[in-house]
């Protein structure tokens, strides 16, 4: 028998450090499969695209079709709403980016930027505040001071554009990466 | 739970119980002879009264989920199937979503009187924070409650409350995706929520167990917000708080059954009897009434991130109230200044439940809503963060009675 020796109580410690560890990685690796889980399947994740025809809406209309489960909104703009929508300062909005998935991140929310063609708006219909579905304006129908939309939960406004002007949401509404095939069809996602 | 024991075994099992398993010491020392402060009133009832709202919940729960489907294409169906054709089913899907209301009702009352007679000071802090986890807990279990008839109102409200979420910035929209299971809510996300709406409430037990085990430590408060001085200041639980608790059970189960019986959807929302459309948000999002003043709160703040944080905070700063609150003195009875100030956080809750039940843009005597909102947020924290520290160190307390015993004795 001899007296442990400070040898020894390193090697201890490392033990205790090592098995610690270990066990903090096998601890992480089986938890991770039980978070997981709960993120969109593979199936669910599966890149689904919609294809809208245009050629029943009528200038000033906006119709909305449902894409991954969620409203997405195609809007044909009036000449005026365009021209609403372009007089736009960009520096003057609470959001300055176009948040285009077709476009760079850091891409200016002019009015350009937000549309493929300019009579045509295609967007998510979902309000980046609380995930709403806001409500559209339209000349007989006016909801809001800006003319787009307004979302009824909390209040926020959009313009032409589908840019946020007032309220409580922090972004523009996406738009979506879409593609026209012809004059009268587009392809979303 | 704790402190020394009086029970003395008689019989040959409770002997042979008690070297192994001393299940029926417990149940003697907590619920026969624990010594209770004499003089506790009306208002100290609800703790008996909330333990039954939760068997109810439990109860009619297991029995509900025998016969609803947790699927997006048949939730809703199975819900009307329970109303029109199980045996009873409306009934039993009546007294749970009314009991809902009542459990909130009753821990509302609760927690307003823990807060009336300083039951959080020392050394009751642990017993108030336990309290505010199980209504943490509650807040949770009846949100994932409210999305399992997927009606219009369940969809949304899971679709607004989930959003809360994707405000965190960096990771925020990748935690909403997490717990939807999909890009918005749908089948996944109400799967899932069933699953956790059927767990939470046996937490909720558990939990509730540590609130009884820490409040048999010290012993209960009382409406003096004096410490029992001697044995003459205590009667044993059992007859007669066992008694007076029955009682109000009794009127408390009597106002319950005129809902469950004559107004069965006073507290539902007609827009939940449509099922749920993603396409089409109701006009208005309104939540349950017991979440109207923080739902109020969220909305008064025109900033995403910080409407978010406001919401938590509402309910996280009440943790802190056993720290916040300066004075010496636990019960409002004593204090002149804070029994006013208490009154008006009341009085601020409930115009705060009102506005968060009213459209946005209302207008009420010309006065938009959403500025009532902004002042009653202001007082609901200023209350807690300013007025607690302050008037607790700047008030002079009324005198305290020597003891228990002594305002009823006269000397």
């Amino acid at each position: 028998m001899t007296a442990a020796t400070a040898d020894d109580a390193t090697r201890r410690d490392f033990l205790y450090v090592a098995s610690g560890a270990m066990g903090g990685v096998a601890v992480a690796a089986v938890a991770w499969p039980l978070i997981d889980q709960m993120n969109p399947s593979t199936a669910a994740l599966a890149l689904s695209s919609v294809e809208v025809p245009l050629d029943s809406i009528q200038v000033g209309q906006g119709i909305t079709v449902k894409w991954r489960g969620q409203p997405l909104f195609v809007r044909r703009r009036t000449p005026e709403e365009i021209a609403k929508a372009r007089a736009v300062d960009v520096a003057s909005l609470p959001d300055p980016l176009a948040n285009n998935d077709s476009l760079p991140e850091n891409a200016p929310a002019t009015d350009a930027n937000r549309t493929t063609k300019p009579e045509w708006l295609v967007l998510k219909g979902v309000c980046t505040h609380l995930g709403c579905t806001p409500t559209i304006s339209t000349p007989t129908d006016v909801q809001g001071e800006y003319g787009g939309w307004l979302c009824h939960c909390h209040g926020s406004q959009y313009d032409t554009a589908g840019r946020i002007r007032k309220g409580p949401a922090p972004r523009n509404l996406e738009v979506p990466p879409y593609a026209f095939l012809s004059d009268t069809r587009i392809k979303v996602g | 739970m704790s402190g020394p024991s009086t029970y003395n075994p008689k019989s040959g099992i409770e002997k042979w119980l008690d070297t192994r398993l001393p299940l029926p010491r417990l149940l003697h020392d907590t619920m026969n002879t624990f010594p209770t402060p004499k003089n506790l009133n009306f208002w100290y009832v609800f703790g008996g009264i909330l333990t039954f709202c939760l068997a109810v919940q439990i109860v009619t729960g297991i029995v509900l989920a025998m016969h609803y489907k947790p699927d997006a294409a048949l939730a809703f169906g199975s819900v009307e199937k329970i109303m029109r054709e199980v045996n009873y089913g409306w009934l039993i899907r009546y007294v749970h979503a009314n009991g809902a209301s009542m459990f909130f009702l009753a821990v509302y009352i609760h927690m307003f009187r823990g807060l009336y007679y300083g039951s959080y000071k020392a050394p009751r802090e642990l017993i108030w924070i336990i309290g505010v986890l199980i209504y943490l807990l509650m807040t949770a279990t009846a949100f994932f409650g409210y999305v399992l008839p997927w009606g219009q109102m369940s969809f949304w409200g899971a679709t607004v409350i989930t959003n809360f979420f994707s405000a965190i910035p960096l990771v925020g929209t990748h935690i909403s995706t997490w717990l939807w299971g999909d890009f918005a809510v749908g089948d996944a996300t109400l799967n899932r929520f069933f699953s956790l709406h059927y767990l939470l409430p046996f937490v909720i037990a558990a939990v509730v167990g540590l609130h009884i085990w820490a409040l048999h430590v010290p012993g209960n408060n009382n409406p003096l917000g004096i410490d029992v001085k001697s044995p003459q200041d205590t009667v044993p639980f059992h007859p007669y708080y066992t008694i007076k608790d029955g009682f109000y059970l009794v009127l408390f189960v009597i106002f319950f059954s005129l809902f469950v019986f004559y107004a069965p959807e006073f507290f539902g929302n007609a827009d939940n009897a449509i099922e749920a459309n993603p396409l089409v948000t109701p006009p208005e999002i309104v939540p349950e009434w017991y979440l109207l003043p923080f739902y109020a709160i969220l909305r008064s703040i025109p900033n995403k991130l910080l409407g978010v944080i406001a919401l938590g905070a509402a309910i996280l700063v009440l943790a802190f109230i056993p720290w916040l609150d300066t004075s010496r003195v636990r019960s409002c009875r004593f204090r002149p200044t804070m029994k006013w100030l208490f009154w008006f956080f009341v009085v601020d809750c409930l115009i705060l439940g009102y506005c968060g039940s009213q459209p946005v843009d209302a207008v009420l005597a010309g006065i938009p809503l959403v500025l009532v909102a902004r002042f009653g947020t202001a007082y609901y924290f200023g209350f807690f963060i300013l007025l607690m520290p302050l008037v607790g160190l700047f008030e002079t307390p009324k005198p305290l009675p020597a003891s228990i015993s002594q305002p009823v004795l006269g000397e």
